[in-house]
Order: structure tokens, then C-alpha cells, then sequence
């Protein structure tokens, strides 16, 4: 575990190593993954309470609502299956060491995830789409239930498995070969930071699911397109978003208390607090401040005592400072450097904290105006509701730099460095070229997502097809509906 | 049997049944362009494997997991070796994979040959490339006695990984036209069922050749040589079957075929998972690469329990959608109930 990451040298100034490369693959791969996952979780249990309304109701307009939100379900879930697989693969490509040292512990939820998740989403998956007028109807409504459920189940375990990396439980060294090796799967699975992460991590997508229920339902209201039956989803989501955008931030909250007990270097770097203090103000931004040579930050708009709370869940709370957890590391694993980079810790954690504290107010106002009868008239409402959907994207990205960021420089928190863990076999020149493949690939499938979610989701109610298969176009030059869909 | 020993067949069945089930889909994916005369042909290709793919393909999520949390070191060497190849298997199942679901999305015709063409590529790339990294395992890569791979991407191409992968498309394309045959009806069918026909004795030639050849390398063994003759055995009875009409015992021979090939590697291959070519101390074995006994026991319980779950779930699948598919025009009629229902397999 001692190699050192190969240099390149083709580039005359830029010297990355094969290490810096392989991380900013594995950024680019998860975060790209990560813009996908909310909304597929999100959206599957919507679709499903939508396809349950209908089921119940018979109404017309809730089935084509359904099936209308059911073809961006599955623009989406295509475009997130892929990327997932890259995912699982990457450990073992680009993370050999890793994968050798944490397989005993790490390996039993993903392939849990596999089997218990993967198999029930992309199975029923292909049960609801196909199954319209094939399957008796309460059994095909039962197919979109085990999708969503599908999602919730695959996130848990990814979740477990990410969570040890962040507090590892369950597990003891081997005396031989000095790995972990599991001891406990129940301990993974009641590990505070799985908990609370998890809880988070499905509120968030609740509320991205909602959010783009809102928004795209806000586009169909300000043109008048529908507008019955987008008022039913806009209320909808409404009704999903109250609770949702005020529990992920309360869970959230509660997960940097968590945080604060095992991961406080992630906590202290995110305040970029150098000091430790009691009782502990929040900037509201800074400048300055982020190396230990430049510790004297320039803070704007300091709100006394807020760090103390969000950190420790107590009004005058210690907060250990930077410099003091440095000094314990360096004590406890050796000399090193174990701050993680603390602008993108700051930002990161600010930009998703504020977005998140607007949107329950953007909640409020589409409740005030439905509780008047206005909401499918004012324009402003409507527009803003439109472009909010470009907030949880933002979020979640945030989010989970947040917490990835703060990791480092553990791979596993306290047991291996990210840069033991890298693959010694692969040379940089492959890890450029894949990088670059991957930029580009993602780009393109990028723009064909956006493209193809804006054409459907613009697409009015009335060209919602029907028969076996959802989301074919129906075909000018024919008459009838597409009854195929792919 | 030793927990070891039993992930060790969970993992190759797991490759097994991938190949079985994904690899008529990967057959299908690969020839739809060309056995389908227009567009309505080619929905009509794609629509025979559209419920369906996407749960076969999590047979190879699956079989990669399983490697990673029973044998993590087999797991960090297999795939950081073949670390430019196996890149090229992620970037063959993306694109297959939204072509599939975007491919309709829009009514243009430059829209449709772009994703028909990736979906092509895509389909034949994977067991191609798939059956190379399947049959590096046996033939054997330059691995140190710290289990790392020491070689770089020509080291991948060993000849007989060679003849696996290309044994592996080969077998596939043939499976993908018996699955066409069996689950389509009309001109596509026929075109099916002839290119099945043909292309079936190629098939043959190359699963013999896999077979001696296998048992050559290996430390052969009565059980071996058995396990080799089952694919090379199969072929042939595809071959004699795929003279008649009986397109459900044809596919039952392709499918046996398939999944022969990939088990006769796995049983050959044991009690190594992954030969060094540097020194035979340097292979990774079923016990020596193995998880802890704790962490085998949990896979097992969740195993035992998920697993006829799943095969219950997606056999169900396969029962529902169990019709022969029409080309589009048909389907309208016998969805207004001008013509009979799609009649059974």
C-alpha cells in the first residue's frame, strides 16, 4: 500500500499525478451519477401515488398525468442506470487497493443492493411499462410500488456501504493481512451517520422529485395548457413539498450533530474554524482563511452562537477548532496533513444550507395563493416555481460534496488514505484518457437528457399515448397511437 | 464444501446466467438493424426483448458485486487489469442502454439510425470484450506476488481469451436469432430463423475449438473434460434442432451453449479464480482470495433468501410477456380485436 502514484510527464508545468486524476474521475462519475438518482427516486413514488389516484379515482386525466411523469421517470432512470454501472465497476479499476483492503466489510451491501434492489427496480421496471392493458390492473399498479421501492432499497444500501466509509462500524483489523473484517452487518445498518444520511439523502429526493412535479406542472399553468389537470400535480407536489422541505432540513441538521461526534475535522472545516470555541458564531460568508499559514478570515455577517447549535445541537456548544484536531491526527495516525479542502467544505455546506432554506418559503407562497385560488394565475409564482426545479440539482451536488470533501484525506475514515488506495497497475495516461472519455460521453448524454426531459416534459397532456408501452411519440403519419415504446 | 467454495459457484452462476439471459439480448441488440426490413421490424425486434433486458443486465451487476464481497482481492485485480478494456464494456453498455429507452423519443430518421447503430455496436462489444477478460482468467495474466497486474492492454489479448470473447459473440449473435425466432412472427421470424441456421455451424466450430482447447490448458480431470463437452455438445444439437422448427428446444440448446462456455471456463479454472502467467505461486485461489467466514455466512443467508425471489419475479416476467411480438401494424389490428390474440410460445 505504499506505492507512490505514478507521475505524468507530458505536460511540462502541469504535474497530476495519477491519484489527482483517478479522484477527479471518481468526482466526476458520482456527482454526474448523483444529478439522477433524487429524481428517480423522487419521481417513482410520485408516479406511483399518481398512478394510485387513478387507480382509485378513474380518472382520465390522472391516468394520462400518470403516464405523462412516467416517460421522465424512465428518460431518467435510463440515463441513471448507466452511470450507476460505471459506479460499482470503478471500485475495483481505479480503487484497487481500496477495493482489496475494504471487500470484506464494503462488499456485502453492494452485493445486497443487487440483489435485493437492482433486480426489483429494473424487473418491475419493465413490468409497468409494458404491462398497461396487459397485467390486471391492481397487480400493474403494484409493479410501479416495487419500482419506487426498488429505488428506496438500493439507496439504503449504498448508503450503509458509504456511510462506514465516513464511520466505520462492525468490523475488527485481522491481525495478518490488517484489514477490516466484518463482524456485525447490523451495526452497518444502525450506524448513526447511515441513519441520518439515509433519512436525509430520501427527503432530498422527495423534494427533487416534487420540485420538478412543480415546475414542470408551473410551465403547463402559465400557458394554460391543461390546466385541470396540471393543477392536480401542482397541488400534488405541494402537498408533498410542505413537509419534505422542512424535514430535510431538520434531518440534516441533525446529521451535522452526528457528524460533529465522529467526523469532527468534517464539521470544524466547514465553518473553516482554526480555533476551537464555545460558544461558536456562524459566517454568513468570508474571505480569507482557508490555509493554516492565513488562519485570519475575514467574516461577514457573523450570527453569534449558530455554529454551536448546528453543530453540537446546544446553544453554547464547544466546537473543536481545526488547529487542536490536526495536532490530535497528526498524535494518533502520524505526520500529515488532515484538513480537507476548506472552500469547497464552506461553500459547499453555505450554497446548500441557504437553497434549502428558501424553498420552504416557495412552499408557503404556492400554499398561500392555492388556500386564495390564485395559484394557477399568478404569473409570478409560476415562473419562479418554474426555474426553482435548477435548486435541488444544485443541492444535492452540494450535499454530497459536503460530505465526500470532508472525508478527506481518508478514503475510510481513520483506517486508509485516499492515496493508499488508489490502483497501481493503471497508468495516468489511462486514467487521462478515461477522464476525458468520460467528460465527453457525459456531455453528450448530458445535453440528449436535458433535451429530451425539457421536449417531454413541454409536451402537452393530450399527446399522451395510450396501449402497452409509454412515452413512444405518437407518430404524425398514423393516426392511432403508438402502441410501442421503444 | 467450504463458504468459499460455494461463492465461488454463486459467482459463476451469477456469470452464467448472465450470459444465458443478456446474451440473446445482446444477440438481438446486435442484429436488429439487419434482420428487420424497416422500421416497424425493428421496434418489433427491440419490443420482443424491451420488458426484459434491463433485469438481465443486473446479472452482471450482481456477478461483479458478488466477486467484489466474496473475493475482493480477485475483484481489485480482474478489474484494475483490465482497466482500459473494461472501460470500453462501461462505455458499450451506456450507450446500449439509453438507446434502448431514447432511441423512440423522437420522430426523425438520422435520430433513430444514430441509437440503432450505437445499440449494434454497443450489444456486440460487451460479450466480445466480456468473454477476452473471462478467458484471461484461465490463460493467465501477468500477476506479482502482491497480486497486482504488472502487464498493460496487450497483455489483455491472449489468444485464447481471444477465442473466448470472439466464441462468446459468435454465440450470442446465434442466440439473439433463435430468441427472434422464437418470440417474433412474420418476415422477421423467417430472417431470424435462416440467419440462426447459418450462422449456428461457425458457432459449432468455435465452441469445439473452446472446448479442446480448454481442457488443454487446464489441469483437465475427468469432471473438466465433462464440463467442456457440455457447450461443444449443446452446439451441436442447436445445429440439428435449428434444421427444423421447433424454435423452443433451438433456444434451449443456445441458451444451454451459452451458459455451457462461461461454466466450463469457471469449473476449468478452479481452484483458481485468476492464473498468474508470471509464477503459478501468484494465482489467486478460491480460499486465498476469499472474504471472512462472517461476512460469507450474511451474503449467504440474504442469498438464499433473495435469490428465489428474484427467479420467481423475473420467470413471472417472462410468463406475462410470453406472446409472440408483432410488427406494429399487426398489433394495432389485434389490439381493436380484428385479428385472434397473439398466440402462445
Amino acid at each position: 500500500m505504499s506505492e507512490r502514484p505514478t507521475r505524468l510527464t507530458t505536460f511540462e508545468r502541469v504535474d497530476i499525478s495519477q491519484l489527482d486524476l483517478s479522484r477527479l474521475q471518481f468526482a466526476t462519475t458520482t456527482i454526474y451519477h448523483f444529478l439522477f438518482v433524487p429524481v428517480t427516486i423522487g419521481l417513482s413514488f410520485l408516479v406511483a401515488t399518481l398512478h394510485t389516484w387513478w387507480h382509485r379515482s378513474g380518472a382520465d386525466d390522472v391516468r394520462r398525468l400518470t403516464r405523462f411523469f412516467g416517460t421522465l421517470l424512465v428518460i431518467n432512470i435510463a440515463i441513471g442506470v448507466v452511470t450507476g454501472i460505471v459506479q460499482e465497476f470503478e471500485f475495483g479499476m481505479n480503487w484497487s487497493q481500496y477495493s482489496r483492503f475494504v471487500g470484506d466489510v464494503f462488499g456485502a451491501p453492494l452485493a445486497m443492493e443487487g440483489l435485493a434492489a437492482f433486480f426489483l427496480e429494473s424487473t418491475f421496471l419493465g413490468l409497468w411499462l409494458f404491462g398497461w392493458d396487459v397485467l390486471p390492473r391492481r397487480i400493474h399498479l403494484a409493479c410501479i410500488w416495487a419500482l419506487a421501492i426498488g429505488t428506496a432499497l438500493s439507496a439504503a444500501f449504498i448508503m450503509a456501504a458509504n456511510s462506514w466509509m465516513q464511520h466505520p462500524v462492525g468490523y475488527e483489523l485481522d491481525p495478518t493481512t490488517g484489514r477490516p473484517v466484518l463482524t456485525s452487518i447490523w451495526a452497518l445498518f444502525t450506524n448513526p451517520v447511515f441513519v441520518w444520511g439515509y433519512a436525509h439523502v430520501l427527503l432530498a429526493s422527495l423534494l427533487t422529485g416534487g420540485m420538478l412535479m412543480l415546475a414542470v406542472s408551473a410551465w403547463h399553468l402559465r400557458r394554460g395548457s391543461s390546466p385541470a389537470a396540471f393543477l392536480r400535480t401542482a397541488k400534488l407536489s405541494l402537498v408533498v413539498l410542505l413537509p419534505t422541505s422542512v424535514l430535510v432540513l431538520m434531518v440534516g441538521s441533525h446529521l451535522g450533530v452526528v457528524e460533529t461526534t465522529y467526523q469532527p475535522m468534517k464539521v470544524a472545516a466547514m465553518e473553516a474554524q482554526w480555533d476551537t470555541c464555545s460558544p461558536c458564531s456562524f459566517s454568513a460568508a468570508q474571505t480569507g482563511g482557508w490555509t493554516s499559514s492565513d488562519q485570519e478570515a475575514n467574516k461577514i455577517i457573523e450570527i453569534p452562537h449558530l455554529l454551536s447549535i448546528l453543530a453540537t445541537g446546544s446553544f453554547d456548544g464547544e466546537v473543536t477548532g481545526l488547529n487542536e484536531l490536526q495536532a490530535q491526527y497528526e498524535k494518533e495516525y502520524g505526520p500529515g496533513d488532515y484538513i480537507p479542502n476548506l472552500p469547497i467544505q464552506y461553500w459547499s455546506m453555505r450554497v446548500m444550507a441557504y437553497l434549502a432554506s428558501v424553498v420552504p418559503l416557495l412552499v408557503l407562497w404556492g400554499l398561500w395563493l392555492w388556500r386564495r385560488g390564485r395559484l394557477e394565475r399568478s404569473r409570478a409564482f409560476l415562473t419562479v416555481a418554474t426555474w426553482s426545479v435548477l435548486a435541488p440539482f444544485v443541492m444535492n451536488t452540494a450535499g454530497w460534496l459536503l460530505t465526500e470533501n470532508g472525508r478527506q484525506p481518508w478514503i475510510v475514515q481513520g483506517l486508509l488514505l485516499t492515496e493508499d488506495g488508489n490502483s497501481p497497475s493503471v497508468s495516468a495516461g489511462e486514467v487521462a484518457t478515461t477522464l476525458v472519455m468520460f467528460w465527453v460521453i457525459y456531455l453528450v448524454l448530458g445535453w440528449v437528457w436535458v433535451f429530451l426531459m425539457r421536449r417531454y416534459a413541454r409536451r402537452g397532456l393530450d399527446e399522451v399515448g395510450d396501449g402497452p408501452g409509454i412515452g413512444g411519440p405518437t407518430s404524425p403519419s398514423d393516426a392511432e397511437p403508438a402502441v410501442l415504446t421503444y | 464444501m467450504s463458504l468459499a467454495e460455494l461463492w465461488f459457484v454463486v459467482v459463476a452462476v451469477f456469470w452464467v446466467g448472465f450470459f444465458v439471459l443478456e446474451g440473446f439480448d445482446f444477440g438481438v441488440g446486435a442484429l436488429h438493424s439487419f434482420l428487420a426490413r424497416d422500421e416497424g421490424e425493428r421496434r418489433q425486434a427491440i419490443e420482443a426483448i424491451g420488458p426484459v433486458w434491463d433485469g438481465n443486465e443486473v446479472w452482471l451487476i450482481v456477478g461483479g458485486a458478488a466477486i467484489f464481497a466474496a473475493f475482493p482481492d480477485w475483484y481489485a485485480t480482474w478489474f484494475s487489469a483490465g482497466y482500459l478494456a473494461l472501460m470500453l464494456v462501461i462505455v458499450a453498455l451506456i450507450v446500449r442502454g439509453v438507446s434502448f429507452e431514447w432511441r423512440t423519443k423522437l420522430e426523425s430518421g438520422r435520430w433513430r439510425r444514430t441509437f440503432s447503430a450505437m445499440l449494434t455496436i454497443g450489444s456486440a462489444l460487451v460479450p466480445l470484450l466480456l468473454g477476452v477478460a473471462l478467458g484471461d482468467l484461465l490463460a493467465g495474466l501477468p500477476v506479482d506476488s502482491s497480486g497486482e497486474f504488472t502487464g498493460d492492454f496487450v497483455d489483455l489479448l491472449t489468444p485464447y481469451g481471444v477465442l473466448v470473447g470472439v466464441t462468446l459473440l459468435v454465440l450470442c449473435l446465434v442466440h439473439g436469432a433463435t430468441f427472434l425466432a422464437l418470440k417474433t412472427r412474420g418476415g422477421l421470424q423467417q430472417r431470424a430463423h435462416a440467419f440462426a441456421r447459418r450462422s449456428v455451424w461457425p458457432a459449432v466450430v468455435l465452441t469445439v475449438v473452446f472446448a479442446v482447447w480448454t481442457v488443454t490448458i487446464s489441469a483437465a480431470g475427468p469432471w473438466r473434460i465433462a464440463a467442456a463437452a457440455v457447450p461443444a455438445l449443446a452446439a451441436v444439437a442447436a445445429a440439428v434442432l435449428l434444421r427444423g422448427e421447433r424454435d423452443g428446444r433451438s433456444f434451449a440448446a443456445t441458451a444451454v451453449t451459452v451458459g455451457g462456455v462461461v461454466a466450463a471456463l469457471f469449473a476449468n479454472v478452479y481452484p483458481a479464480v485468476l492464473v498468474s502467467s508470471t509464477s503459478s505461486a501468484n494465482d489467486l485461489t478460491v480460499s486465498g482470495a476469499a472474504s471472512g467466514h462472517y461476512a460469507l455466512t450474511v451474503m449467504t443467508v440474504v442469498a438464499a433468501v433473495m435469490f428465489p425471489v428474484v427467479l420467481l419475479y423475473q420467470g413471472w416476467t417472462y410468463w406475462v410477456f410470453r406472446h409472440r411480438v408483432a410488427a406494429p401494424a399487426e398489433v394495432r389490428a389485434a389490439t381493436s380485436g380484428r385479428a385472434p390474440a397473439a398466440d402462445q410460445l
